[in-house]
């Protein structure tokens, strides 16, 4: 692997030797902000969480007793079963819309920047707007409903966010149309980049075009499934902007979310430490899914690299 | 024998029909989605131009029947949120001026670090690498009392500087990330010829990478913009009042009126603070999908 | 087996037109090649006997009926591409049971193929391999299999050997001509290197800028070229084209002074401008016999090739390439006289590169 060793032309004097460290030294702001922002942040809210905070920080240790008295409320409980159900839905919808979305667009259709752009729009928007302008379309005085009822069909309902059963598939919905664009520009960058003589061979091999798909695209664009999954897993794990602006967590708890109850516990309850450890095992869900893919990357690659 | 039979021929017409079958389900699925994504946004659009009584009357989705500039000039300055009824001005140029030094200084410190851990490696640099890459996919919610702190002991929190700061810090890793991952695609014979000719490590810099860098300088930029505009959890967090961005400014608006929604200002508010992310991504549209596809596959 | 006639093909890409009127016609079992440079059509022309593109107008048929409506899979046809695109998520196996599972064949009629084929390509211990997993080689092989597991009326291949190194590249020619002998099916083969096409083929169908410029059988072509472009194209290293003024029974080459005594009558007139094509093998050493059709020219540059070495000489202001047995070659510097062999040289008419009769 060619790179600069800056120790291959041996320092001479004092300016040679400040210059070959230069490259290190302008690293090091960088460097330090990094690692105290990853590490000691890290640190320090793990050490809150073991604390005896409530409304300031105070550093009294006092074990695990956060953690029980976080796993014990409800509200948690509520908060990161609502996590695996919309991870599920999300992740899974939003890569079958996306897939869809970019198969349609393969076919040689006309005007498919137009295409793209209009799909891909939502990335661009903050999912506050999102929130917001779908809670107005999930209103029952306004919005979708109110629409379809003016048509004629009068027992339509639409009211996702006032019910407390289907409010989250209000979420689950708008979370699937944020981000399909985004699992669709990805699925079609990858079927883009495969060699065309494929597709020939298999068209005179006989094969109609779900076979194709099903037998040599979509097999050959596995890494890139694996690599959406994983993105879209970790923003389900990080929902709070969309949860806020859609029902405010409610109606009631029936819509919070991790993140949200972090916030309400750091700064609506005063209960710093409790929020502290609802951090950490937030952070520990992360790391259950992107470890294991990490490790899956290396081991890839380095299985390409004996294969060549 | 020559194809005048053209459209007399069974085998022929049989394929056309096909063809032109699928193409209906093609373009029919296509705009039937289309039309869901585009839904919202033209919603917002026309009733940010309609009198609130009218929408009451035909709801949301309905083709506007009225037709005002006067929420938007309600939503820039006079509507209440919070108790000041000062608008949304002051929020969106909180964001302006917390957005654009973030996105130049984090974009800057990106690619000379990205420079740095492509071209000139050392032992442990990939190690280093590594490690300020845990910073893109750290939850913000671990970093809130820390920021909280600081910010609070340094009397940043007063200013937008705290949440320069922030931004900044944070999008190191991410913008190194891209300009490392650029970069590493130049061939280091660029760089081997240009030492053997003299250059040093500014030089090479200035003359060889910044040049050839405008694409992925152009992607950080866009991507960077967005998020940090788009950002809510630290606005709402480390900021109030009259200091907020404006997502934060958004949220508060829109959880202001009890029964009588204004959907008239809202929409306009709404339009006000997504605009300029929406705008970037119509004229910067490819570069925003070379980031998308360069960035996740890591 | 069948036969494949090409009538009056044409193919135009918007208002480029690729192919200008194609006219072929492949007798069953017999090995033709399409030769020519990049560009000139021959990739297309192939792409439409494929069926993966249309023709703008004429018509296509193999065996007796005309394919141009008949899609790629129904045309009973294989081909082996330049990337050979074999599936690469699919092991050699099911890479070659693909196309028969895709037209429904019964299982026991797979196996027996898959048997047959990977028998005769020995390629039977590389089944259950993935196609990243195997040499340059063995790649090719399997690729021909999955195309003769069809079992197909006719074979394609689109410059299967381009990339390949030299050395396989040789190697591959021999077994693909030792397979055609064996199963002897009716095959197009696509190529710019037009040694493959020589050594490999019973006909040759030279293409330039989507025009037919000859097809015949390989020494035919290298003997009588129709046209200078396909004078120049076949043969290396390439046929000298020196221009002339025809006199009556003699041409006399600008810049060399004496005329040459032509061979045979010509149709065309004195005083014509025309361009006097001689190979290099035909340039000999005069020496002192008295044969009237000699050159007198200084020898420039020399390159050794091992087998022979070739010899630069100027003329004037063009050089001429000869070809000579090492220990007889002339050294730089030298000048000698070159005796022609105006019986195997070309004449083609300066204006239209037409050869002349």
């Amino acid at each position: 692997m060619a790179s600069i060793e800056h120790t291959s032309l041996p320092p001479e004097n004092f300016g040679d030797k400040l210059r070959s460290w230069l490259p290190i030294l302008l690293l090091v702001p960088s460097l330090i902000a990094s690692f105290v922002y990853i590490f000691v942040f890290t640190g320090w809210t793990f050490y809150l969480s073991l604390s005896d905070s409530s409304q300031l920080p105070t550093y009294g240790f006092v074990g695990l007793e956060n953690y029980h008295s976080l796993w014990s409320n409800r509200r948690w409980n509520i908060a990161y079963s609502n996590l695996f159900f919309f991870s599920a839905f999300y992740v899974v919808g939003s890569m079958a819309v996306g897939l869809l979305l970019a198969i349609l667009i393969d076919q040689k259709v006309r005007a498919e920047s137009g295409w793209r752009t209009i799909f891909l729009y939502p990335l661009a928007v903050s999912f506050v707007v999102t929130g917001t302008v779908w809670s107005w379309l999930y209103s029952p005085t306004a919005g979708i409903e109110f629409l379809v009822k003016g048509l004629g069909w009068d027992s339509f309902k639409f009211a996702l966010t006032t019910d407390r059963k289907y409010a989250i598939f209000a979420i689950i919905t708008t979370g699937i149309w944020q981000s399909s664009g985004f699992a669709m520009a990805l699925f079609l960058a990858g079927l883009r980049s495969i060699d065309p003589d494929l597709v020939k061979a298999a068209q005179i091999d006989g094969a109609g075009p779900f076979r194709t798909y099903r037998r040599v695209l979509l097999p050959l664009i596995a890494p890139i499934f694996v690599a959406v999954a994983v993105v879209m897993l970790q923003f389900a794990i990080k929902t709070f902007d969309l949860v806020v602006a859609l029902t405010g967590g409610g109606p009631g708890i029936s819509t919070t979310f991790p993140a949200n109850y972090v916030y309400d516990l750091m700064f609506q309850r005063g209960q710093i430490a409790e929020g502290s450890a609802a951090a950490m095992m937030m952070l520990l869900a992360l790391s259950v899914v992107l470890v294991p893919y990490a490790l899956y990357v290396v081991w890839r690659n380095r299985r390409e690299q004996r294969n060549d | 024998m020559t194809d005048t039979a053209l459209h007399r021929d069974p085998e022929e017409a049989a394929a056309l029909r096909k063809h032109i079958l699928s193409r209906i389900v093609i373009y029919g699925l296509l705009a039937i989605f289309a039309s869901v994504y585009l839904l919202p946004l033209f919603v917002v659009i026309f009733n940010s131009f309609r009198d609130l009584p009218e929408i009451a009357q035909n709801g949301l989705i309905a083709f506007p029947r009225s037709f005002s500039f006067k929420s938007w000039f309600d939503a820039w300055g006079t509507y209440c949120i919070n108790g000041a009824c000062e608008g949304m001005a002051k929020n969106f140029w909180n964001s302006v001026y917390m957005v654009i030094p973030a996105t130049i200084i984090s974009t800057l410190l990106g690619a000379l670090n990205g420079y740095i851990l492509s071209k000139w490696r050392f032992k442990g640099s990939e190690l280093l690498f590594t490690c300020m890459l845990f910073g893109v996919f750290m939850p913000g919610q671990i970093a809130l009392m820390p920021w909280a702190y600081i910010l609070g002991t340094t009397g940043l929190n007063k200013t937008m500087w705290g949440l320069v700061l922030v931004h900044v810090v944070q999008g190191i890793s991410f913008t190194t990330l891209f300009c490392r991952n650029f970069y590493v695609n130049i061939p280091d014979d660029l760089i081997k010829a240009a030492r053997i000719d003299g250059a040093g490590f500014w030089r090479i810099f200035y003359k060889i990478i910044l040049p050839i860098s405008p694409p992925i300088l152009i992607v950080t930029v866009i991507w960077q913009f967005t998020g940090i505009w788009n950002e809510f959890l630290y606005g709402v967090v480390l900021t109030t009042g009259k200091n907020q961005p404006i997502t934060a400014a958004l949220v508060a608006l829109s959880s202001n009126g009890t029964n009588v929604r204004n959907y008239d200002v809202m929409s306009a508010g709404v339009l006000i603070g997504a605009l300029p992310p929406l705008l970037v991504y119509f004229f910067g549209g490819k570069y925003f999908v070379r980031g998308l596809t360069q960035g996740a596959i890591k | 087996m069948a036969e494949l006639l090409i009538r009056d093909v044409r193919k135009s890409f918007g208002s480029v037109e690729v192919l200008k009127g194609i006219d072929l016609d492949v007798q069953s079992g017999e090995f033709i090649a399409l030769v020519g440079p990049s560009g000139c059509g021959k990739s297309t022309l192939l792409a439409i006997i494929a069926g993966l593109e249309k023709a703008t107008s004429g018509t296509i048929s193999i065996g007796n009926r005309v394919v141009n409506n008949v899609a790629p899979k129904d045309r009973d046809i294989a081909m082996v591409f330049q990337s050979y695109a074999l599936y690469p998520t699919m092991t050699v196996r099911e890479n070659m049971l693909f196309g028969m599972e895709a037209r429904h064949v019964p299982k026991p009629e797979r196996e027996a193929a898959l048997k047959r084929v990977s028998a005769l390509l020995q390629i039977d211990q590389l089944m259950n391999r993935k196609p990243g997993q195997l040499s340059g080689g063995q790649r090719q092989r399997v690729a021909m299999g999955r195309a003769l597991v069809r079992d197909p009326a006719l074979f394609l291949f689109d410059e299967p050997l381009s990339n390949l190194d030299a050395k396989l590249r040789v190697e591959m020619r021999t077994e693909i001509k030792k397979l055609h002998q064996r199963v002897g099916k009716t095959t197009v083969y696509v190529t710019h290197d037009q040694v493959e096409a020589m050594t490999l083929s019973s006909r040759i169908a030279v293409l330039n800028k989507g025009v037919l410029q000859q097809f015949g059988e390989p020494q035919t072509i290298y003997d009588k070229p129709a046209n200078m472009f396909v004078a120049g194209f076949m043969g290396s290293p390439a046929m000298n084209f020196l221009p002339a003024i025809l006199g009556s029974g003699t041409v006399e080459i600008d810049g060399a002074g004496v005329p040459l005594p032509l061979a045979r009558t010509v149709s065309a007139k004195p005083g014509k401008r025309v361009v006097l094509g001689v190979r290099p093998e035909h340039l000999t050493l005069a020496g002192t016999s008295s044969d009237r059709a000699t050159l007198t020219a200084p020898a420039e540059l020399v390159e050794p090739t091992g087998s022979e070495t070739h010899v630069v000489f100027r003329l004037g202001a063009r050089e001429l390439v000869a070809r000579f047995v090492p220990s007889q070659a002339p050294r730089a510097g030298e000048t000698m006289r070159l005796a022609v062999d105006m019986e195997k040289a070309c004449l083609f008419d300066a204006d239209t590169e037409a050869a002349i009769s």
